[in-house]
């Protein structure tokens, strides 16, 4: 049945990631007109749709930031904090 | 019925007489003696219990209030959760060693002095370790070594902490220290607090030992011991200002490596670093709120932590690998499995409706409160890497992503026995019940925040964890990090690496130092060897042909002199490495509680 349901959607993966969308798009309309922003600290709070802008610039930086921290070479050598698997063995 | 009975004695008699029970017999026995410890948890009542003068000091072992019974009650609530998920392992060993370390976190939970602390402190440590060495995979041993090389360095930090107190102060008992005015002995024990809470610098040994453990073993792992240093942390160094930013960055640090992580098991321990950040941070701030917070995210964490072991653990005990580079696609072999696994991701990402969301923001809502603005924007940054990590990447990629299993991965990859699976529903119901609404009665989150150790703090919060602008910040937080997720979903397809961190230190360092001995020291000391020789054949020169010795060898003997010894040590420190490291451990050891008497009691 569990089955069933995730193959339902995944035949139709276009129309869910449309309905995504709208989702998105509704919860931004939701923030700047409903909610009652009298319990945000801090002024950005307080702009349109901030914690939306937050939370995708904070994945975007994540990933980026760390996949580089994890690529550079750093002392100017080979070492990589990603390293091959068998890195530690002898 | 007595009015106190030690959870944690019940868990180690339990342990003791476990090699006595066989088959049915066992899985029975497995069954009741956790439940007997929860029984004993919700029989206690309020006070002081246990207390045994030995020598000149008094020790206690059962100090009932509500911070110490937040943690019993999870704990022993895990610990049942737990044993039905090893319900299948046939090695009575490996429950004996579980219920042990569960024994010596309780033990330190209920206790009230540094002693009996200290003594639970190390049993958590030596019997952890099994569930280490019970993987019996070749790097199970030297992972093992090294989880017990670290805690013990940690214990013998603490002690010289509490004695150096002892010796200042006369005192041992286990309350809130000055942490407004912290003296050496102050930070002392923080390390050794902080250590076991896997706070960086002293985290390596947290995935390196939980990636590594058995399957229902590293379960109990998540659990207990940096939550236990939660516990002791909140009890004895609440408000101490550098746990905030300690905190902040763990929240961080956890983040960063567990985009780079390859192996589920190890990313979900560098999210318990990330994780228990928030608890840390809540406890330097320090405010009765922020407290609250703490022990409410330790509550929800035990639980939601458990379930994703437990989830990643299955797929590992039925496949035989957790790396995203060697899964995927598994949604059409074990669909609950990812079911259970997502519960657990939507309760750590702080989700409407899991627990995450009632306990996490708790923590944040005190920094604002407390106008530390950096604190709270950092581990509200943290929060979205949660989702990004648990929530997306570890379903994404075990279940649906692209398949990169081995033929016979794919033909061993099953739903897990019935009792992993009966584990993981009672705790998916759990993350989700204690994350619903109250309804404005004992419902949902509720009965959480009963339990936590400052009510009208805890009431405070209850009219804001539901209220339309919280719930719109998180969900835009959260769908808008998935947007990004899916957008960039390229850049985190998994990579078969695996990744430097402070364990280097430890485990490559040594190398660098015996390269050192050997090479550019070895060359040095043979150079000067011919020299010294030379030196040895003519002790009785005359004064003239002394002189002109010395204007040639004499200064380069001396440095000579200098070399050979550099070199000794050498050796012998090269031996130690060579030499068995349980041997060392013990030495070390030894030689530091020497020292600590001597420097006491001299």
């Amino acid at each position: 049945m569990l089955l069933k349901l995730i193959d339902y959607l995944r035949d139709r993966l276009k129309m869910v990631i449309r309905l995504c969308y709208v989702v998105l798009g509704l919860l931004v309309i939701y923030d700047v007109t409903f909610v009652d922003k009298h319990a945000a600290h801090t002024w950005p709070e307080k702009l349109p749709g901030w914690w939306a802008f937050f939370g995708f610039v904070a994945c975007v930086l994540i990933i980026i930031l760390s996949k580089w921290y994890g690529h550079v070479h750093w002392f100017g050598g080979k070492f990589q904090i990603m390293s091959p698997e068998d890195y530690y063995d002898d | 019925m007595t009015e106190f009975i030690h959870p944690g004695f019940v868990l180690i008699a339990g342990a003791m007489l476990l090699p006595f029970f066989r088959g049915q017999a066992l899985k029975t026995y497995l069954m009741i003696v956790p439940v007997m410890a929860f029984a004993s948890v919700l029989n206690m009542q309020h006070g002081i219990y246990g207390v045994v003068n030995f020598m000149d000091w008094q020790l206690t072992f059962g100090r009932v209030d509500a911070l110490s019974q937040v943690f019993g009650y999870i704990m022993t609530l895990m610990c049942i959760i737990g044993s039905m998920y090893g319900l299948h392992v046939k090695d009575p060993k490996e429950h004996m060693a579980a219920w042990m370390y569960v024994g010596g976190s309780l033990g330190v939970i209920y206790c009230a002095d540094y002693i009996t602390l200290f003594i639970f402190w190390e049993l958590m440590a030596f019997s952890s370790v099994f569930l280490v060495w019970f993987r019996k995979r070749k790097e199970s041993l030297p992972t093992g070594f090294r989880y017990l090389l670290v805690h013990t360095a940690g214990g013998l930090i603490l002690l010289a902490g509490f004695v150096l107190r002892y010796k200042a102060t006369g005192a041992l008992d286990f309350n809130l220290l000055d942490v407004d005015h912290p003296t050496l002995y102050t930070y002392l024990i923080m390390v050794g607090f902080i250590l076991n809470a896997a706070v960086p610098p002293f985290h390596a040994w947290l995935p390196d030992a939980y990636g590594e453990a058995t399957v229902s073993g590293a379960v109990f792992m998540c659990a207990f011991t940096t939550k236990t240093a939660v516990y002791a942390l909140a009890r004895g160094l609440a408000g101490l200002d550098i746990l905030i930013v300690l905190g902040v960055i763990m929240a961080l640090y956890g983040v960063v490596y567990a985009v780079l992580e390859n192996d589920a098991r190890r990313l979900l321990a560098y999210h318990i670093i990330s994780q228990v950040g928030y608890m840390v941070a809540g406890v330097g701030i320090g405010t009765q709120m922020a407290i609250n917070g703490a022990c409410a995210h330790a509550f929800a964490h035990i639980l939601y932590k458990g379930l994703l072991f437990m989830g990643c653990g299955s797929v590992l005990y039925m496949t035989g690998t957790s790396k995203f580079s060697e899964l995927g696609g598994l949604y059409k072999k074990m669909p609950w499995a990812f079911v259970f696994t997502l519960i657990g991701g939507l309760s750590i990402s702080a989700f409407p409706l899991f627990s995450g969301f009632v306990s996490k923001s708790m923590i944040v809502y005190a920094g604002f409160e407390e106008h530390l603005y950096w604190a709270a924007f950092g581990l509200t940054l943290a929060s979205a890497g949660t989702f990004l990590h648990t929530g997306l990447k570890v379903p994404y990629f075990i279940w649906f992503g692209k398949n990169n299993c081995s033929k016979e991965t794919w033909e061993r990859a099953a739903e897990p026995p019935w009792n992993m699976n009966v584990a993981m529903i009672v705790a998916s119901f759990l993350c989700i019940f204690i994350g619903l609404p109250a309804f404005g009665g004992q419902f949902g989150y509720q009965l959480l925040y009963n339990l936590l150790p400052y009510q009208p703090e805890a009431a405070d919060y209850a009219h804001h964890v539901y209220s339309s602008y919280h719930v719109s910040e998180s969900l835009q937080i959260l769908l808008f990090t998935a947007l990004g997720f899916f957008l960039l979903i390229k850049k985190l397809a998994p990579e078969p690496t695996i990744s430097i961190d402070m364990d280097w230190f430890y485990r490559k360092g040594g190398r660098v130092f015996i390269w050192l001995a050997r090479k550019p020291i070895q060359t040095f000391d043979t150079w000067f060897g011919e020299v010294y020789r030379n030196v040895g054949l003519y002790p009785l020169m005359t004064t003239a042909k002394f002189w002109s010795w010395f204007d040639w060898h004499g200064i380069d003997g001396f440095v000579d002199g200098l070399a050979r010894l550099v070199r000794s040590v050498g050796a012998k420190l090269r031996t130690v490495q060579n030499g068995r490291l349980q041997y060392n451990i013990y030495y070390a050891v030894s030689i530091v509680a020497l020292l600590i008497v001597a420097y006491v009691f001299g």
